[in-house]
């Protein structure tokens, strides 16, 4: 299960830290106003991630248990740093429009999470897979969130103008409540692929509820109590149910 | 012993009033101003309110069909947020903006918080400010065939003169419903008459938006002043037929004074400091965003709890 493909899919589809996790909303909802931007950032980030995950696993032998948040703080700054300085110096269109954001991957909950949950339990090349998997599936929905935000926003994709001319820009999606939105109609989406495959016979529990069916390294402690929950009726369809009786 | 008596459990007052009698109250309470927009803006605002009308029954219908639930059009809720969205356009608005905004107003705003009852913002309202956002060199494009150039509240920030009887008659530009302040108090009396409203918010609303204009107007208390922020913009269709939504404001009696207030303060706050000439929109919408707290304060205590021991 450690194998390279499994933290690959496993990253972009079952445990996608945007639509999935929610980690990471930050970045999400402030720099997708664009494709570009969105895929920007997510390469970055995923840039980020791979390396100090995979120093972390090098020195998870080595980093007391007690200070191991501030120790994986420092190896994630300095590889922030590093990837600022470059962007800064090859890709400058980027750097201004990401702006403050990639100083603030320092503070990503998606790379801090990984360090913790997974880097800092695991042998180097799984950690390397997972943080590019982590990586990828946190660049896809930032690109598809803005691509959507684009298109509907500017009429463009890419900057590419692809909406006749009769088309008037929602502005409203570049601006930041359009990321709500989009954000929200993605992972209504996401959800709704999920319950369908559910009805066609396929176990899809697992990519909903973000379990990679990995309890020893998973942070979530409430999950058996709450799989005991779904089952005894669920809790959200019962509050749901509870609100349309008030109406 | 032959006399039975009959024994019945509560409720054993009964009235004939349901959603649909007070939606269809609060329509016919909406003609006036709608009808006083049409003949001031001519045919472009009458297509422009059955656009948006059309748009909020039909998203609405559509969106139930789509998710196999109880067809609701019929309490004539959809029909009331159309229309109060199409007073708050201008006329020369495209058709497509009643139509995007009735949907906007519907699906998000209203459906999926779970329809008519669970919204917690007024629809109309937020497919209003959504179009605001989204489109703003049209919204604000008050040019029509009958009056160029800016409102009369534009025309009061930028501290030229204004003709208080044409903003009280509504001969002025604007929104097609927000212009007349007769024919929208004419509804306002309709509702008040009929039980469907009461003067608490309204009454606190404007009162505390005179009183704020008057301290921070930088005019001191001028008649004519207060008279035109009165007359001028949303203030009275927001003050009447907005802020008073059943189900986005307060439901205790000091809620609504403190929501009236607050409107007031903040209205005042937009059109006096605020970049824009007009904010009662806004106002309300932040309004509605507050109810939850203001009844979290306002609850009275339940009979027997609290007090002093002996």
């Amino acid at each position: 299960m450690n194998s390279a493909k499994e933290r690959l899919v496993n990253g972009i589809v079952k445990e996608n830290p945007t639509f999935v996790l929610m980690l990471g909303m930050c970045p999400t909802l402030a720099v997708t106003t664009s494709a570009v931007n969105g895929l920007g950032m997510g390469l970055t980030t995923m840039v980020v991630l791979a390396l100090s995950n995979v120093f972390i696993s090098l020195l998870r032998n080595i980093i007391p248990d007690k200070v191991r948040i501030p120790a994986f703080i420092v190896i994630i700054a300095s590889f922030v740093t590093v990837v600022e300085l470059l962007l800064q110096g090859y890709i400058p269109f980027l750097y201004d429009a990401l702006g403050i954001y990639i100083p603030l991957i320092v503070v990503n909950c998606i790379i801090l999470g990984r360090a913790e949950a997974y880097a800092y339990k695991n042998p180097v090349l799984p950690s390397l897979f997972d943080g590019i998997g982590m990586g990828l599936g946190f660049s896809v929905a930032l690109t598809c969130i803005g691509a959507v935000r684009e298109l509907l926003g500017a009429g463009e994709i890419f900057g590419i103008h692809v909406m006749p001319d009769s088309f008037v820009p929602v502005s409203i999606f570049i601006m930041a409540p359009g990321a709500f939105f989009v954000l929200a109609l993605l992972t209504a989406i996401q959800n709704k692929v999920k319950i369908n495959g559910e009805k066609k016979g396929k176990d899809m529990s697992r990519i909903q509820s973000g379990c990679g069916n990995d309890c020893m390294n998973c942070a979530d402690a409430g999950c058996a109590h709450r799989l005991y929950d779904e089952k005894a009726g669920g809790t959200n369809g019962g509050q749901i149910k509870e609100g349309e009786k008030n109406g | 012993m032959s006399d039975l008596m009959k024994v019945s459990s509560n409720p054993h007052v009964r009235s004939k009033t349901d959603t649909s009698n007070i939606m269809l109250t609060v329509v016919i309470a909406l003609l006036p101003a709608a009808g006083f927009g049409i003949y001031n803006f001519g045919l472009d605002a009458l297509i422009l309110i059955l656009v948006t009308v059309a748009s909020t029954v039909l998203t609405e219908f559509v969106f139930e069909k789509l998710c196999k639930r109880k067809v609701t059009i019929g309490d004539y809720s959809a029909v009331v947020t159309g229309l109060l969205l199409a007073m708050n356009l201008p006329a020369s608005a495209p058709w497509w903006i009643g139509a995007v905004g009735g949907v906007f107003a519907i699906l998000v705003v209203k459906m999926l918080f779970g329809g008519l009852g669970q919204n917690f913002m007024n629809p109309a309202l937020g497919g209003r400010c959504f179009l605001l956002i989204s489109f703003t060199s049209i919204m604000t494009n008050f040019d029509c065939d009958a009056y160029a150039g800016a409102t009369p509240l534009a025309s009061l920030k930028s501290g030229e003169a204004v003709n208080i009887l044409d903003m009280v008659i509504g001969r002025t530009a604007g929104t097609i419903g927000e212009t007349s302040m007769i024919a929208i108090l004419i509804g306002a009396c309709i509702l008040i008459l009929m039980g469907i409203i009461d003067l608490r918010i309204p009454g606190s609303y404007i009162v505390s938006f005179v009183i704020f204009v008057s301290v921070f107007g930088r005019h001191g208390f001028d008649w004519a002043y207060i008279s035109a922020h009165l007359a001028g913009g949303g203030l009275m269709l927001g003050a009447f037929f907005m802020a008073t939504d059943y189900v986005t404001r307060p439901i205790t009696k000091n809620g609504q004074y403190l929501f009236g207030i607050l409107l007031g303060v903040l209205t005042g706050i937009f059109r006096i400091f605020g970049p824009s000439s007009e904010g009662v929109s806004y106002a309300i919408i932040i309004g509605n965003l507050l109810v939850p707290l203001i009844e979290k304060i306002t609850r009275p205590t339940a009979f027997g709890k609290g007090g002093v021991r002996a």
